[in-house]
């Protein structure tokens, strides 16, 4: 099991570990709710260096972007990153990622720690082919990545790293130092947030500083369990999970990172099948309105729509909506996805629990003033 | 502390005699091996049980633990404070953080639970 460079300082703050990805990694510090609670309302700083971050860089790098992802890498100014994915030829989801452009010819992919080595197989298959003109690099373990979410991220963010981190834009970045580090508004909680990756020698004095400066602002560590609360509440499909090698972007309703008219690339050809032809699988969003939490694995039901079921994939007590919610992935068979508000169910411990098929996100955070 | 006035399981529950009836709940070790519990499914007064079988679930945000009763009985009560505050079996596991009591079909020894010393030394060991 590999650990990430912040391993003891987690230690000191009294993690609880276990197994991510091939990882050690951080579960929980004070308690989910806790964590949960302190992202919601003030700040939580995550360690999730696990992730991998691929350099793809060249004259030719572009192009190579443009045909293996489905999202449009040539809309891409420098310093904006985009959500995206690699595809199979079947459309559906090898990997979901992050493409930052550093500049018109050098990317960097963040992708998850799982599908890491994968990536970048498909990666250097498709740079060798192509000659000459991209060249490859697994940046992972020289890159460490702390995020910094919660209303309260950006005073911690412009105490700790400086002021002009605050400036950025969602889904914008900047270098300091360098290339030393990157700071991105981006993150995976639903809220106001920061990531910043760091070269992983300087990841444990930043963590701290983090830490120590953040403190008055109510900032805590959170581990993963916190991360996968706050990720569902905001609608967030975890890949390898809710999303996979069964289901294409537009299953996820996730259509808007597929651009039709940017060319050919990966899938293209099943997912413009599906948009004309419709989707047998859906992943939709539910709550459960009975006494009981669904999990992963159990059996959604929709009520009144023969044939109309599929396995949860994702599910949770939510802290902040204070009832248990869902993802599950619905086949419905010829009919289209259910309406929100239809009414479901799902069995658990033998128990049919009613459920309610609702619209994704669970949760928006509340517009703040500046 | 282990509270001695009562028996342990190798599941981590405990069993308070009395009566002819029995206290059954989680170790302190077991709600925080749980973490944050956010939801006690248990049974309905008057159901019967043998021993060994399942009669609830206690879940917590990230896992789902069944509860076993070590004894047959049936159920005289449960705890309905559960159903608004399940935190309370990790704030007061072996209080007020109680799930049911049962009425015991046998009063005879216990021999198959362990007292407190010995489920300390089994946390130790």
């Amino acid at each position: 099991m590999q650990r990430t460079v912040l391993y003891r300082r987690h230690v000191e703050s009294g993690a609880r570990f276990g197994p991510f990805a091939g990882y050690e990694m951080p579960i929980q510090y004070e308690g989910v709710l806790a964590e949960h609670r302190a992202v919601r309302e003030r700040a939580g700083m995550f360690d999730v260096s696990h992730m991998g971050e691929i350099r793809v860089r060249g004259p030719r790098a572009l192009p190579l972007l443009q045909r293996l992802t489905p999202n449009d890498v040539g809309a891409l100014h420098p310093f904006r990153a985009q959500y995206s994915a690699l595809l199979s030829e079947r459309g559906t989801f090898i990997d979901d990622l992050l493409v930052y452009c550093l500049d018109p010819e050098d990317y960097l992919l963040v992708v998850n720690a799982a599908s890491r080595a994968r990536d970048l197989a498909l990666l250097e298959a498709a740079a060798a082919a192509d000659g000459e003109g991209v060249r490859i690099d697994d940046e992972s373990d020289e890159t460490a990545l702390i995020a910094v979410q919660g209303p309260r991220a950006a005073e911690i963010v412009a105490d700790v790293v400086g002021g002009e981190a605050v400036e950025l834009r969602y889904y914008s970045f900047l270098h300091q130092n360098g290339e030393e580090r990157m700071v991105s508004r981006t993150g995976y909680t639903g809220e106001d947030g920061f990531e910043i990756y760091t070269a992983a020698d300087r990841a444990e004095d930043l963590w701290a500083e983090f830490l120590e400066r953040g403190s008055d602002a109510g900032l805590m560590p959170a581990g993963l369990g916190a991360r996968d609360t706050l990720r569902l509440e905001a609608g967030m499909m975890l890949c390898g999970q809710d999303i996979d090698e069964e289901t294409t972007p537009i299953e996820a309703g996730l259509s808007w990172i597929v651009k039709w008219k940017k060319g050919d690339f990966t899938g293209r050809d099943a997912l413009v099948r599906q948009r004309e032809n419709g989707c047998r699988h859906r992943l939709v969003g539910f709550e459960v309105e009975g006494r009981g939490i669904a999990r992963h694995g159990h059996r959604l039901t929709v009520r009144d729509v023969p044939d109309c079921a599929g396995p949860v994939t994702s599910g949770a007590f939510a802290p902040t909506l204070g009832r248990a919610i869902g993802i599950a992935r619905l086949d419905c068979a010829g009919g289209g996805p259910p309406e929100p508000g239809s009414a479901a169910a799902v069995t658990v411990r033998g128990r049919e629990i009613d459920c309610r098929i609702v619209r994704l996100p669970f949760y928006r955070r509340p517009k703040r003033g500046v | 502390m282990i509270p001695d006035d009562r028996l342990y399981t190798a599941q981590h529950e405990w069993l308070k005699v009395e009566d002819g009836e029995a206290v059954l709940g989680i170790t302190d070790f077991a709600q925080q091996e749980l973490g944050d519990v956010v939801f006690v499914e248990l049974p309905a007064p008057g159901q019967e049980f043998a021993a060994g079988s399942e009669i609830g679930a206690i879940e917590s945000v990230k896992a789902v633990a069944e509860i076993y009763t070590p004894v047959a009985g049936s159920v005289e009560a449960v705890n309905e404070g559960l159903e608004d505050a399940p935190e309370l079996v990790n704030e007061d596991p072996y209080g007020g953080g109680w799930l049911v009591r049962l009425r015991l079909d046998d009063e005879g020894p216990r021999d198959d639970l362990m007292t407190a010393a010995d489920y300390e030394a089994q946390l130790a060991g």
